[in-house]
């Protein structure tokens, strides 16, 4: 089973429900879009997180009620540095949508989704335990895995696998 | 000189009528090492704060440093009740983002092996959840099949519990003869099995006091708070990815997915019974079901080459050699496969830049989405009910912090 290439021409994938619905909110939110090995991934700008989640949450027709999981990932030393990567699950419809929002290395910040869904609790401690990124508007922002006193972000590439700190 | 003294979170008392308690790390009920700081009103609870990361081994940064291939003994560790179906949900990402097929005697017994570890799983839960309750007896009727699955496990791959049987491209080794024999035996015996453990349980007056209405979970509540598997669908959401999102051949099996609206501890009790039964009818329509044929993959750069072939064909053993001294790259790109572990949706997400070494890999544990619903669960009851509510969600801590 050969590898199809992957889809990122934008034109190509707006006739899907989630990112038509996403274009029709705003434009501008959308900074690229990509449909590979069967998944369909949205790169979102930075301000237009929350919105879009409660969007693609509360629409009739998406019903993107589940979240599944929020991770990161540290393309250091390219720029920008970060990505924050949301996995949402329709149950009513049985499908998946990737959302990504990528952040610079300098100041890696972007707004909680704990008001949409309370589960992104724990998922978005983890990420700022282990990758530095900071969560503006969580209720309880502080290192989850590591102890509270530990120095760095475990995760993040610049961080050795081993060694004595 | 290193602080001797580490700062560790603490709850403040918000009423003058409470108080906090602390309960755990190391509490007999508390599966590992969760620590709860509780805020208590008399005997009622008032806030649960789960403090994690007691076990944390970073994992998924050990796994950034190693071949594809070495990261699936990793993935044992993450979850030590169901390593199967972690190895499962590891290979079928690298499947995934490596475009590999993989022959249908291979995916039918992951599917049995998968379905026996759910078993192994479960009944290790029902077993602590009783002891956790007040009911000594049935652990260790739990605990004798649990023998039976593990020695099957042992076996196929050597091993009771770290199996890493699954490997990039299908299995390790042909299973041994006898195996089916012994599955067999299993399967044909476990139903009566069951209906002990519903004989001691299931209309004991004590165990409906200690489970009926208790620690209640609405189904809003549920999704709203990220809770999977048999506590999800406890809360009357129908949703079980080995029916509705199919992996590894399951769309060919015909099995029931039980639910309950009672959203509380005897519902997940009812709900993990029942999946016990269905699992050992999956494991016995695999079975009967199972083909002959070759359990690898045809692809030579990827699948290290039999034993045999290694010491007589030169080809194969220089395969061999690259494969272990160089591993082999997989193209650049993400996947995120998610499995029905035996606590709810396990999700792998694999990130690779073209490299031998995976560039990410994260866990989406079910435990740890599922904790998160401790304090809805327990807000207004007494202090016994949440270690009711810790056994109902079925936690794994080695799993919660990887």
């Amino acid at each position: 089973m050969p590898l199809a290439p992957a889809i990122t021409d934008l034109d190509q994938l707006k006739e899907r429900p989630a990112l038509a619905r996403l274009l029709a909110w705003d434009p501008g939110a959308v900074e690229a879009a990509k449909f590979d090995r069967d998944e369909f991934t949205i790169v979102l700008k930075r301000p237009a997180i929350r919105e879009a989640c409660a969007i693609l949450r509360d629409d009739r027709e998406l019903q993107f009620n589940f979240l599944s999981d929020v991770t990161g990932v540290d393309w250091y030393p390219n720029e920008p540095r970060f990505e924050v990567v949301y996995h949402l699950l329709s149950i009513p419809r049985r499908e998946r949508l990737r959302l990504k929002v990528r952040l610079a290395g300098d100041d890696p910040s972007l707004e909680s989704i704990t008001s949409v869904w309370p589960s992104a609790n724990f998922f978005e401690r983890e990420i700022y335990d282990l990758f530095g990124v900071r969560f503006s508007g969580h209720p309880n922002l502080r290192r989850i895995m590591m102890p509270e006193d530990w120095e760095g972000h475990p995760l993040r590439k610049d961080y050795p696998v081993e060694g004595y700190r | 000189m290193p602080q001797m003294f580490t700062p560790t979170p603490t709850l403040e008392a918000t009423g003058p009528r409470t108080m906090t308690l602390n309960m755990g790390p190391q509490h007999p009920s508390t599966h590992g090492v969760l620590r709860l700081l509780l805020e208590i009103d008399g005997e009622t609870i008032v806030r649960v704060m789960p403090d994690i990361g007691f076990l944390h081994t970073g994992i998924e940064k050990t796994c950034e440093a190693k071949f594809y291939q070495q990261t699936v003994p990793l993935t044992d560790r993450i979850d030590y009740l169901c390593p199967l179906t972690n190895n499962l949900c590891y290979v079928l990402a690298v499947e995934r983002l490596l475009g590999l097929e993989i022959p249908p005697r291979a995916q039918w017994l992951r599917v049995m092996l998968n379905e026996l570890t759910r078993i192994n799983s479960h009944l290790v839960w029902l077993g602590t959840h009783a002891i956790d309750i007040g009911a000594m007896s049935v652990f260790l009727y739990c605990f004798r099949e649990r023998e039976d699955i593990l020695r099957i496990f042992e076996m196929v791959s050597g091993q009771r519990m770290m199996t890493s049987y699954f490997r990039i491209g299908g299995l390790a080794l042909e299973p041994p003869l006898g195996m089916f024999d012994a599955v067999k035996r299993f399967v044909t015996r476990f139903p009566s099995r069951v209906d002990e453990y519903e004989n001691l349980l299931t209309e004991n007056p004590i165990w409906l006091k200690r489970t009926k209405g208790v620690a209640y979970l609405a189904s809003e509540d549920a999704v709203a708070l990220g809770a999977t598997g048999p506590t999800l669908r406890a809360s009357g959401i129908d949703i079980d990815l080995r029916r509705d999102m199919p992996y590894t051949g399951y769309e060919k099996l015909k099995f029931k997915v039980p639910v309950s609206n009672d959203g509380d501890v005897f519902a997940r009790y009812i709900v993990r019974v029942q999946e016990l039964r269905e699992s050992n009818e999956i494991v016995r329509q695999t079975l009967e079901g199972v083909p002959e044929g070759p359990i690898k993959a045809d692809a030579p750069k990827i699948v290290l080459p039999d034993r045999e072939k290694m010491k007589t064909q030169m080809e194969a053993l220089i395969y061999h050699f690259k494969i272990v001294t160089e591993g082999f790259p997989v193209p650049a790109g993400e996947v995120y496969q998610a499995v029905e572990s035996p606590r709810g949706e396990m999700g792998y997400y694999v990130v690779s830049d073209g490299s031998p070494k995976p560039y990410r890999v994260h866990v989406r544990a079910p435990s740890f989405a599922n904790l998160q619903t401790l304090h809805t669960m327990c807000e207004g009851r007494l202090i016994a009910d949440v270690v009711a509510a810790i056994g109902s969600i079925d936690i794994v801590l080695g799993e919660v912090d990887r």
